[in-house]
């Protein structure tokens, strides 16, 4: 099948286990949105797909494109078409935004990960950097400002966006992605999103309110609850969560 | 962290090479009264300058080695070549430099960044400086730009009037030693209002073993001048272990500005023990721009001495210092006068063992009032086995002055890595990039040609891509 599968994975930090067999299935060409409340193992997912070394798969597996990818590192991970926007965008000084954008393109060519799709040199780059930099709301200068570095809460999601946008990924997890924005930013997030809607496309979006779900509207919604998957459905579990709270789910 | 130590191998090989070469002479080893007579017989010099030698080789006797920084125990004068004249020719243009000396600057990647920069140039190779080409217009504005030994020669009377002014021979074993054997080095003087417009560069390099390279730079900038001079380093390595010391001495007049860059990369066995000294005049600015790559043990504390009204120092220094590697860099600022400002910046990136350290002294002496200085040293330290140390002394003798001081010791977080590597970029390039931003208030201060080269060289040996 297309898409991220996981299979009864186990996941602990520093001994202490945060996933707890969790299940999941998720197609490319749709989009899938995870409920849960705090401390539930949102992030500690997204983390994981991505390959973040500090978290320890103690057992289960994750598969995209029919492939087991716990082995890989995270930018191997990346060349295979993955993409984790942050729920909290590191500020990594001296390096300008567009620097890091075109180093990251040119590492998914050289690992040959559909080349074509990417600019062919650093003009066309350029061009292609401003204007979904204009789209995302950034102005001329900000591509020349160091990564992260002073950016608004907002700004540092909008850059998010505006990474996905350039890296083309082919299925993204997005942490927390409107938290920060003001209503104008959710709209045009959402849209960028919308926008990348495709067969081959597939996202994630991980969220403790429902309100960016209602800019993108999500065809999967799971409600997760202390390490484990404990109801799916569509839209209408959205608005079950919103209404009931997660502590009905608890008891399940 | 995790595999840094793999990651982060250090490989210096491409610039590991030898040339053969004929010396047209060289000094038996070791140093003795005899030697520096005959150096001083070889380049048919005056008589003060003769006395100035042998004066300077008695206080080098005399001094002993500093015992408060790096260890420098191993350093066998005896064994050292003192004096070596690989060609008797003097080349005017670049056709004319001869074809074995052309090939290890072209290995070196040196000729793309002159082409574009250069019509000056001062290239050392060994002791003598082989390919002095000045621009045209350079020498209508009445610019002089002379390997030294020739401007001894040609300009003896303004020669005399600053040699060895500010930094005697008295001042320490290294500038001593400097002063007795010195050979090759850059003189410059810029007449009043003259504004050089593009960078002079002279690249330095030791070619044979146990070979010691003195060389001793002069810049005078007259008054409301402007003069930008670029000093490169690379050099073979070799089993045995080499001495560097340079004394660099520069006098910036009434409303002048000087700016010094040194890009630093002698092999890992080369002790390099560098005098820097600037004094500053009224309202004059003295910017040394410091990166220290390579050496054994780097000793090099830039100076400016500010001595009237509204004199200005910036010091930007970045050190690295990988396995077998230690670098005592820093910078010193002294004010002599009430409103004279100073800024140093240092960073330092320790690896693998490697031994970074900032030793920086601020002086303001009694009745400098309004003076200000501000310091501000970064470490970053790469895995368990390397170290930072900050030695920041103080000596403020007047109170109506503004003083700030800021040091931070830091490490690359594992976050900062995955953010890094989630976009598809390898771990090692990702540790570079950090270190590489951590560099950046250096390369942006460098022109475009250096930045580049700059940045090649410590993500090379980050990535150790060259293993």
């Amino acid at each position: 099948m297309k898409g991220l599968i996981i299979r009864n994975l186990h996941v602990s930090i520093e001994n202490k286990e945060i996933l707890k067999g969790l299940n999941l299935n998720l197609e490319t060409g749709k989009i899938h949105a995870i409920m849960g409340p705090n401390a539930s193992g949102k992030t500690t997912l997204g983390c994981v797909i991505m390959g973040h070394p500090k978290y320890k798969v103690k057992k289960g597996e994750i598969i995209f494109k029919g492939k087991n990818i716990l082995e890989l590192p995270a930018d191997q991970r990346a060349a295979l078409g993955l993409y984790l926007g942050f729920q909290y965008p590191l500020e990594i000084k001296g390096i300008t935004f567009q620097h890091f954008i075109w180093r990251s393109i040119l590492a998914l060519k050289e690992k040959k990960r559909n080349g074509d799709i990417f600019p062919k040199n650093f003009i066309e780059f350029k061009k292609e950097l401003r204007k979904k930099a204009d789209i995302l709301g950034f102005d001329e200068k900000f591509i020349e400002r160091e990564i992260n570095v002073g950016f608004s809460g907002g700004e540092k999601k909008r850059a998010e966006i505006l990474q996905m946008l350039m890296l083309k990924p082919e299925f993204v997890i997005l942490d927390e992605i409107d938290s920060g924005l003001d209503v104008d930013s959710v709209k045009i997030v959402a849209q960028a999103i919308e926008s990348m809607r495709s067969e081959n496309f597939g996202a994630l979006l991980i969220t403790h309110y429902q309100r960016i779900l209602n800019y993108v509207k999500p065809d999967k919604v799971y409600v997760m609850v202390d390490g484990r998957i404990v109801k799916q459905g569509t839209f209408e579990l959205v608005k079950e969560v919103e209404k009931f709270g997660y502590k009905v789910f608890e008891k399940v | 962290m995790r595999n840094t130590k793999n990651i982060l191998t250090l490989d210096l090989k491409k610039y590991d090479f030898r040339d053969k070469v004929d010396y047209v002479y060289t000094a038996p080893k070791g140093l003795t009264r005899e030697i520096v007579e005959e150096i001083s017989y070889l380049k048919e010099e005056p008589e003060w300058m003769r006395k100035f030698r042998l004066e300077s080789f008695d206080i080098f006797l005399k001094k002993s080695l500093p015992e408060w920084g790096p260890d420098l125990s191993e350093v066998d004068f005896d064994s050292i070549s003192y004096y070596v004249k690989p060609t008797d020719r003097k080349s005017a243009s670049w056709e004319d430099v001869p074809d074995y000396i052309k090939k290890t600057f072209e290995k070196l990647g040196i000729p793309e960044a002159e082409r574009k920069f250069l019509a000056g140039v001062g290239a050392q190779y060994d002791s003598e400086v082989v390919y002095h080409n000045i621009k045209k217009d350079l020498e209508k504005k009445g610019v002089i730009f002379l390997d030294t030994d020739t401007a001894l020669k040609e300009y003896p009377d303004l020669f005399k009037e600053y040699f060895g002014k500010v930094v005697p021979p008295t001042d320490n074993k290294f500038a001593a030693l400097n002063s007795a054997v010195w050979s090759g080095g850059s003189f410059i003087y810029v007449p009043p209002g003259v504004h050089v417009d593009f960078p002079l560069q002279a690249y330095f390099r030791i070619n044979a073993a146990s070979m010691g390279q003195f060389e001793r730079t002069l810049i005078i900038a007259d008054e409301y001048s402007f003069i930008h001079y670029i000093e490169g380093c690379t050099a073979p390595t070799y089993s045995s272990y080499s001495l560097h010391s340079a004394v660099v001495e520069i006098i910036a007049k009434k409303g002048a500005r000087v700016r010094y860059t040194t890009i630093q990369n002698w092999a890992h066995n080369i002790y390099n023990l560098v005098t820097k000294r600037a004094v500053a005049y009224r309202d004059a600015i003295v910017e040394w721009v410091d990166g220290n790559i390579g050496s054994k043990v780097t000793m090099k504390y830039p100076c400016v001495i500010m001595k009237e009204k509204g004199a200005r120092a910036e010091i930007i220094s970045v050190s690295y210092a990988g396995k077998g590697q230690h670098q005592d860099t820093g910078a010193k600022v002294i004010h002599l006068a009430p409103y004279t400002s100073s800024r140093i910046i240092s960073k330092s990136v320790s690896k693998d063992g490697g031994r970074a350290s900032y030793r920086g002294l601020v002086r303001i002496v009694k009745g400098a009032k309004g003076v200000k200085s501000n310091v501000n040293c970064d470490a970053l330290i790469l895995d368990e086995k390397s170290r930072s140390d900050t030695y920041p002394y103080m000596e403020i003798m007047e109170e109506e002055v503004d003083i700030g001081h800021e040091a931070s010791v830091g490490r690359i977080s594992e976050e900062e890595i995955f953010y890094l590597t989630s976009r598809g970029i390898p771990e090692s390039e990702a540790y570079a990039l950090v270190v590489l931003g951590f560099i950046e208030p250096l390369t942006k201060e460098l022109p475009m040609e250096y930045a580049v080269e700059l940045n090649r060289l410590i993500q090379l040996e980050m990535e150790g891509a060259l293993g």
